[in-house]
């Protein structure tokens, strides 16, 4: 069994162009007629609305079960659910199974057609230009990854719904067995990092600095493994706590100093494992157990500050925010900043949503982050010092109105318009500042050693 | 023998559930039995034989690696001749016995002969069997005539097969139209139109009352007492649920046999689907046959995951009573029919009429040879005739099942049903609702 590559339809990206149709028509059969296409898109309808529709390639495919000629299979290796033009007899019986209109019935051609994904590289996804159409290959990080040793034990105990395990365990997966992890205190060392009865559960060296040192104790383990010939990463989880407020002044002097460390911030917006205190990176309004809500608090009154850009101006090998619910994305970032912790300092603010302090069912934790980027809360992008290039990697031009985020969290609950203003323009301007960047560059810092 | 799971019959409703057993269980034996003496295969092929469509070698639907693969003790060529629930056995005609766990009768269905005198008598054909399909290619070979019993699906792609051979066919009917369980009268006179014109004969309303054979000939005298005669004669009067061997087991049999939601029978370990079951209807409170091939692998993947005690069925069952568990959502009928380069499919209650209250809306070029039905019972689609439209049938059938409320959007997929059918999708089953401001 294994992860199979997908057609993702964008729906609300689709600006009903047709190019898809055109290009599949004369990829399949070389025609510019578009009804030879195996990709349709929904069109003429008074409420404008579009939405291509192509063969998901489904794990139990009716369509292959209603096929009385076994004409039709999955192919277990590609996903692709494949039809056979020998066997098949153009009953057309398994336009009656799909649910989703991914088979259809071609009057001249007298058979059914579809979606083969053109064999691994659909033509239709390459001239989309809105990008409505994407061939995802997100799933085949987990058939990657899947291959690599877990490095943390069994049996982490973690809040039901937390982020932690996930990240943790694609984490010291990716960054592989030379790597001596530091976990200040927070929620990790309690999940497992630090174990217990001087037993670690992680397969890792892993050690518990004090909230203050991080960096620096990280720092000179890596020029100690350096000096002995040893090429170990030193790689910090930890919370926003230990990152952005007492940790700091660690943190900004190690990434100051170029030190080769690669440092990663999981910022649950709070001290949450002492329960629930607010932080630095707490964001306006938020509800924690020292900014309380009622008749005369109406919960933090101060801004969060952006941490990301803060370490961006620390002149770093590799900066870049990350969820886990966009994880290919995030592997991508963690083997960019693993590379840029050999030659400096590289940094990955992740955000991570808490199901006990934030206030939301534990099934939703991948859904929230999804909202924070959808809404720009949370932005995505990543700076490389090499180019001098600040880029976003998942782009968001039209975002969605920020209650999309705020409602789905009891934190949030009491927020009036006013202060849902106040987080949207601050959301605003963070990305406006970010396309400054984006847009300028830092070629100077580029140029630094 | 003993076996845990026992499947008896091998098409897709016994393959669905035995899938989805070995989803669930990998590793318990699982036994199937077939009375024929091959692998697998699907009855509605036949008529694909019968036009050369497809060669006999190339329909199975299974091979011998996947009964290898999925650990199933394929028994071919036996046939269940008894079930005793009392002591959960089943006894095959070769004498041998196999105790079972779970028993799950797929046996499928087979021709009905209409009470004609001389009919048993006269040398005629049915379609329901590899075997048949053999005998009438053969008998085709020498034939140049050929009467058809029954303008059913059965009866009407045998015609066209037939006539595409070279034979002079002629078609009779009991009722004043052909396709009765998929087509108005409209549709049906299109269809029957085309067949026409490819020469194919009809005597509609207008029963056969005597079968008469000669060496060569069958003569077949009608009600109104025409007289015709063919060199072979294709009896496609209908099909009924193969029970005859459970005949004096206690399990409740109808016109079926009686299931629930589940597809358990009246009797503890013993599940039935596909032709041979008589589960509830989608429309009604009734129970009913639904002998069509989409249904069969329905009732058997919802067999089979009850037989593994799948959670999905069990937990939800107990938790959170059934409506909610994964169920028999009631048989809808229907089916696609393609005929002399033309399309056609009809889907749930395609045959209402304005009289029973039902709202329709009809659409119909016969010079183009288009014709498009749709049934609605207030904002609710609940039937669908299409012939030579651009429809997706499998979108329209779900419309129809998840009762999807069309509000504001009826008239609009009344002119557009193509495209709001598709958008009705993408917000009700495809997953993110989208809306352009």
């Amino acid at each position: 069994m294994s992860a199979y590559k997908t057609l993702v339809v964008h729906p609300e990206k689709c600006n009903g162009c047709g190019e898809c149709e055109v290009a599949c028509a004369k990829v399949k059969a070389n025609t510019n007629d578009v009804t030879y296409s195996r990709i349709k898109v929904i069109k003429g309808l008074k409420e404008e609305f579009f939405g291509p529709v192509v063969c998901m390639q489904c794990g139990e495919p009716n369509c292959v079960k209603s096929c009385p000629a076994g004409a039709l299979t999955k192919n277990q290796k590609t996903g692709v659910v494949e039809w056979n033009k020998d066997r098949c007899v153009s009953c057309a019986i398994c336009t009656l199974g799909c649910p989703y209109s991914g088979i259809y019935y071609h009057p001249e051609l007298a058979t059914v057609i579809k979606c083969d994904h053109c064999g691994g590289d659909p033509e239709c996804v390459k001239v989309c230009k809105p990008k409505a159409l994407e061939y995802s290959v997100e799933a085949k990080v987990y058939e990657e990854q899947g291959q690599l040793e877990d490095l943390f034990g069994p049996d982490l105990a973690a809040c039901m719904g937390c982020n932690m395990e996930i990240l943790v365990r694609h984490t010291l997966r990716h960054i592989g067995p030379d790597t001596v992890l530091a976990a200040p205190p927070g929620c990790l060392p309690g999940v497992c990092a630090v174990g217990f009865n001087g037993a670690t559960g992680t397969k890792v060296p892993s050690f518990h600095p004090l909230l203050t040192n991080t960096a620096a104790m990280l720092a000179g383990l890596r020029r100690y493994y350096k000096r002995i010939g040893r090429d170990v990463t030193a790689l910090a989880l930890a919370g926003d706590g230990g990152a952005a407020d007492v940790g700091f002044q660690s943190l900004s002097g190690a990434a100051e100093r170029g030190e080769e460390v690669l440092f990663i911030c999981i910022d649950n917006e709070g001290y949450m494992n002492t329960g629930m205190q607010r932080s630095g990176t707490t964001p306006f309004g938020s509800w924690t157990s020292t900014t309380p809500v009622g008749p005369g608090l109406r919960g933090k009154t101060r801004d969060s500050k952006y941490m990301p850009l803060i370490m961006l101006m620390h002149n770093c090998e590799y900066v870049a925010t990350a969820v886990t619910a966009y994880i290919q994305d995030f592997h991508e970032k963690l083997e960019k900043a693993h590379q840029a912790s050999k030659r400096g300092f590289a940094y990955i603010h992740v955000f991570s949503p808490c199901t006990t302090g934030w206030r939301f069912p534990g099934d939703k934790t991948i859904e929230v982050q999804r909202r924070a980027v959808a809404t720009n809360f949370f932005p995505l992008w990543e700076y490389e010092k090499q180019t001098g290039k600040l880029r976003f990697t998942r782009p968001v031009d039209n975002p969605e109105p920020i209650e999309n985020y705020l409602s789905m969290l009891g934190k949030f609950r009491h927020l009036n318009r006013e202060e849902i203003d106040h987080l949207r323009r601050t959301a605003e301007e963070r990305v406006r500042i970010l396309k400054a960047i984006e847009a300028s560059g830092l070629e100077n810092y580029r140029l630094a050693s | 023998m003993q076996t845990k799971y026992l499947i008896i019959g091998s098409s897709h409703a016994g393959l669905s559930a035995a899938d989805e057993i070995r989803v669930h269980d990998s590793d318990s034996p699982l036994t199937m039995i077939s009375m024929e003496d091959c692998l697998p295969y699907s009855p509605t092929i036949l008529p694909y034989i019968l036009e050369g469509k497809v060669e006999e070698k190339n329909v199975y639907l299974r091979d011998e690696k996947f009964f290898q693969d999925k650990k199933i003790n394929f028994l071919r060529g036996k046939k269940a001749v008894k079930v005793d629930p009392s002591v959960a056995k089943v006894e095959l005609d070769d004498g041998r016995e196999i105790s079972y766990e779970k028993l799950l009768i797929a046996t499928g269905s087979e021709p009905t002969l209409p009470p004609i005198p001389g009919l048993k008598e006269s040398p005629y054909y049915v379609l329901r069997t590899m075997e048949d399909a053999k005998r009438i290619n053969a008998a085709a070979m020498q034939a140049k005539s050929a009467v058809i019993l029954g303008t059913g699906l059965v009866g009407m792609h045998a015609a066209e097969a037939l006539g595409r051979k070279g034979l002079k066919v002629t078609m009779v009917e009991l009722l004043p139209q052909i396709l009765p369980g998929y087509f108005d009268a409209e549709a049906a006179k299109f269809v029957q139109g085309v067949f026409t014109k490819h020469g194919i004969a009809f005597y509609l309303n207008n029963p056969a009352v005597k079968v008469e054979s000669s060496s060569v000939t069958t003569k077949i005298s009608l009600k109104e007492g025409q007289e015709i005669e063919g060199e072979l004669l294709l009896v496609a009067t209908g099909v009924k649920p193969r029970v005859e061997f459970l005949r004096d087991t206690n399990i409740q049999i109808e016109q079926g046999i009686i299931v629930d939601e589940f597809m358990r029978t009246s009797q503890e370990n013993i599940w039935a689907a596909g032709d041979v079951a008589q589960g509830k209807d989608f429309f009604t409170s009734k129970t009913g046959l639904n002998a069509i091939l989409p249904d069969a692998y329905e009732q058997g993947k919802i067999a089979g995951l009850s037989m593994a005690g799948d959670p999905a069925v069990i937990m939800a069952f107990e938790e959170l009573g059934q409506e909610l568990a994964f169920s028999y959502p009631g048989g809808i009928n229907r089916n696609t029919f393609n005929f002399y380069g033309n399309r056609s499919f009809s889907v749930g209650l395609a045959l209402a009429t304005e009289e029973d209250g039902y709202e329709i809306d009809k659409m119909f070029f016969p010079g183009g040879g288009v014709y498009q039905k749709l049934v609605f019972q207030g904002e609710v689609l609940v039937g669908a005739i299409g012939i030579n439209v651009t429809l997706d049938p499998g979108v329209i059938l779900n419309l129809i099942r998840r009762k999807v409320l069309l509000g504001n959007v009826k008239s609009e997929f009344v002119v557009k049903p193509l495209e709001m059918s598709r958008q009705l999708m993408w917000s009700h089953w495809r997953g993110v609702a989208v809306k352009r401001n």
